[in-house]
C-alpha cells in the first residue's frame, strides 16, 4: 500500500470523553477529511456502574434509588418506570391521589428534562442567553421536586406502592404558579431562536433521521416522532390513566435537527395540558397503597396493632416480596421508551432486572447522521438527540 | 359479546389469543414455550430458528412486529434451569399495538446466537453489551466487542458466578500482611 500524502490522508480525531458539549462522557472516534466527518465511532462505557448488577444484591426499595442515577435529567420518569414493573407483579393497587401525583410529577420532569436540552443545545451552538433563561424555570421545577422529597434531582420519590410520603402543603399552588407562567416562557424562548435566521441555517435540513432507519436503530420518544413515527407509550400503552387526560402526539415529519427542536418545544406545551388537568383531578386520601405488604402501617397502629406491628418489621428487615414473574413494562420518558424487563423469583431481591434505556438505542443513530456532514454540525447533533450518558452506561 | 348465545351454554374456552395462534400454525413443533405472560405473548425457540420467527413476526400481515424494542440476557444459574443462559427478545407491533417476547435458550458450553443486526440494525449495540456482561456470542456480529466494560476486562459480570478481580495491589488492605509489618515494627 502506498503511503497517503498529508493531503490524501483522513484526520483520526478524538472527541471526548471529557468534552463539555457531548452531554457527559462521550468518546467519538472521528474520521474527518477536512471539514467532513468520514466517519463516526461512539465510545461509550466510561459511566458503567453496574446498575443492573446492583438491582440484583439491593432489596426493591433500595432499588428504587439507583433509578435516580441512570437518567439523572429526568429521575421521577425512571422512578415511575421501575416502581410499574415492581407493582404488575406484586398486583397492587395504586390510590388516586398517588396516580395522578405521578402523572403531575412524571410531566414535570419531562418539561424540567426539555428545559436542559433546550438551553445546552442553544448553548452548544453559541446562543447562551437561552441557558439562562430555561435553567431559571428549571430551578422552579427542582424547587418543588425538592419540597416533595427533599432532593432536587436524586428524588427516589416514586417507589413501588405509591408514594414516599404526601405531597406537600401548597404543592397544586406551587405548580399552577409554574405552569401558568410557562407558555409565556416558552414563548420567550421560542421568540430567541424558532424564527432566527442563524438558528435555522445551523439547524433546518441537518442531520436528518429517515423514519425506517429510526424504526430499525430502535429511536424512540421526540427523536422518532420528528423522523415521522407515532409511537408514544402515554397513549399507545396508558400507564396511571393517561387515557384519561387530553393531549396531543406531537409529530414532525422532515427527521432535521429543527424539526426535533419543535417537536420538543410543542410537547412542553402538551405537558403544561397534562399538568393543568392533573392538578384539577388531584384528590385527597392516601398517598401510599393500603397493602401492609408493600407498604409500611400508619405510625399510629403501630401501639395498638400486633399486626401492623409484624407487618412492620417483616417490611423493615425483609422488604417487599415480589412473586415470582416476568414483565416487561414500559414508559414514556423524556427521552423515549423506557422499558424495564423484570424476571422475580419470590425474594426480596430481583433476580435480574434489566433497563432499556431511550438513549442507548438513541444514541446508535448519531454515526448514521454524523455522516457526511460538517464536524461544525456534530456537536448540534448530539445535544439534538439528548442522550443522557448516566442511562447510557447504566 | 351478544347476550343471546351466552344463556344456557356451557362456558366457552377463552378465546385463543390471535398472535399466539399464527404463530404457533405457522411454527408448530419447533416452539419450545408458547404461552401469554401478563398479556405479552410469550415464545422460546432454538437459536437456529430465531431470524425465521423474528422475520415472521416483521413481515406477516396481521402481525407487523417491526421494532425490536429490546434485546439482553439472563443467567438462570441460581434458578437451576437448563440450559443456563437464554437471551430475550421484545417485539413491538404498531400495529396490533402489542409487545411480544422471544426467549432463545442459551447453552453454557456452546453460548452462540444468530445476530439479528442484518433485520435490524439498532440489535448491534444491545448484543454487544450482552456479549459484555454475560459472554454470549453473536454468530455474524460485525463488531462483536465489549462496549460497556474496559476492553482489557476479565470476565462476564452479570453472569450469576462472577467473582469480582481484586484490586490493584497498592490500594489493596490486606489485615494479615498488615499484622506481619505492624510486628516487624516497620
Amino acid at each position: 500500500m502506498a503511503v497517503k500524502t498529508f493531503e490524501e490522508q483522513n484526520l483520526i480525531l478524538n472527541m471526548g470523553p471529557q468534552h463539555p458539549s457531548t452531554h457527559g462522557v462521550l468518546r467519538l472516534v472521528l474520521e474527518l477529511d477536512g471539514e467532513t466527518v468520514v466517519s463516526c465511532k461512539p465510545v461509550i462505557g466510561y459511566l458503567h456502574t453496574g446498575f443492573e448488577k446492583m438491582f440484583e444484591q439491593k432489596t426493591y426499595w433500595q432499588g428504587v434509588t439507583y433509578t435516580d442515577r441512570m437518567d439523572y435529567l429526568a429521575p421521577m420518569s425512571n422512578n415511575l418506570g421501575y416502581s410499574l414493573a415492581v407493582e404488575k407483579l406484586l398486583e397492587v393497587e395504586i390510590p388516586p391521589r398517588a396516580t395522578v401525583a405521578r402523572v403531575v410529577l412524571a410531566e414535570l420532569t419531562r418539561l424540567a428534562s426539555h428545559l436542559v436540552w433546550l438551553g445546552t443545545q442553544a448553548m452548544d451552538m453559541g446562543a447562551m442567553s437561552v441557558f439562562l433563561y430555561c435553567f431559571r424555570e428549571r430551578e422552579r421545577i427542582l424547587d418543588i421536586f425538592e419540597a416533595c422529597s427533599g432532593q432536587r434531582m436524586m428524588t427516589s420519590y416514586i417507589r413501588p406502592g405509591g408514594l414516599a410520603y404526601d405531597l406537600p402543603n401548597g404543592f397544586a399552588e406551587e405548580v399552577k404558579a409554574i405552569v401558568d407562567v410557562m407558555p409565556a416562557r416558552i414563548d420567550e424562548y421560542e421568540a430567541l431562536l424558532t424564527k432566527n435566521n442563524i438558528w435555522r441555517d445551523r439547524t433546518v435540513g441537518v442531520g436528518v433521521l429517515k423514519l425506517e432507519d429510526a424504526i430499525s436503530l430502535g429511536v424512540t420518544g421526540p427523536n422518532l416522532r420528528a423522523s415521522g413515527g407515532t409511537l408514544d407509550v402515554r397513549r399507545d400503552f396508558p400507564y396511571c390513566g393517561y387515557e384519561e387526560y387530553d393531549f396531543q402526539v406531537v409529530v414532525g415529519e422532515r427527521g432535521d435537527i429543527y424539526e426535533r427542536y419543535v417537536v420538543r418545544i410543542r410537547e412542553m406545551r402538551e405537558s403544561l395540558k397534562i399538568i393543568l388537568q392533573g392538578l384539577k383531578r388531584l384528590p385527597g386520601g392516601p398517598h401510599v397503597t393500603t397493602d401492609r405488604k408493600v407498604a409500611f402501617p400508619p405510625r399510629s397502629e403501630l401501639a395498638t396493632s400486633m399486626e401492623a406491628l409484624i407487618h412492620h418489621f417483616k417490611l423493615a428487615t425483609e422488604g417487599i416480596r415480589v412473586p415470582a414473574g416476568e414483565v416487561y413494562s414500559v414508559i414514556e420518558s423524556p427521552r423515549g421508551e423506557l422499558g424495564v424487563y423484570l424476571v422475580a423469583d419470590g425474594s426480596a431481591k430481583a433476580y435480574r432486572l434489566h433497563v432499556r434505556a431511550p438513549s442507548f438505542a438513541t444514541l446508535q443513530a448519531l454515526p448514521l447522521i454524523a455522516k457526511g456532514g460538517l464536524v461544525a454540525d456534530l456537536v448540534a447533533m448530539i445535544g439534538s438527540l439528548d442522550p443522557v450518558l448516566g442511562e447510557v452506561d447504566r | 359479546m351478544s347476550d343471546q348465545t351466552t344463556v344456557a351454554e356451557q362456558p366457552a374456552a377463552p378465546e385463543k389469543d390471535p398472535v399466539l395462534a399464527q404463530v404457533e400454525e405457522r411454527f408448530g413443533e419447533k416452539l419450545l414455550e408458547s404461552s401469554v405472560v401478563l398479556d405479552q405473548p410469550t415464545f422460546a425457540v432454538r437459536r437456529e430458528d430465531l431470524i425465521a420467527l423474528a422475520t415472521f413476526l416483521r413481515d406477516t400481515a396481521g402481525l407487523q412486529f417491526v421494532r425490536l424494542s429490546d434485546l439482553c440476557g439472563i443467567d438462570y444459574l441460581d434458578l437451576g434451569k437448563t440450559p443456563r443462559f437464554a437471551v430475550i427478545y421484545h417485539f413491538h407491533s404498531f400495529q396490533l399495538n402489542r409487545w411480544l417476547r422471544v426467549r432463545v435458550p442459551v447453552d453454557e458450553d456452546d453460548a452462540v446466537v444468530p445476530t439479528l443486526t442484518n433485520e435490524w440494525s439498532g440489535a448491534n449495540w444491545f448484543e454487544r453489551e450482552v456479549y459484555d456482561l454475560f459472554g454470549i456470542e453473536f454468530s455474524g456480529h460485525p463488531d462483536l466487542t465489549r462496549i460497556l466494560m474496559p476492553d482489557e476486562w476479565e470476565g462476564h459480570p452479570l453472569r450469576k458466578d462472577f467473582q469480582p478481580p481484586k484490586e490493584p495491589h497498592e490500594w489493596s488492605f490486606n489485615p494479615e500482611e498488615w499484622q506481619k509489618a505492624v510486628q516487624r515494627g516497620s
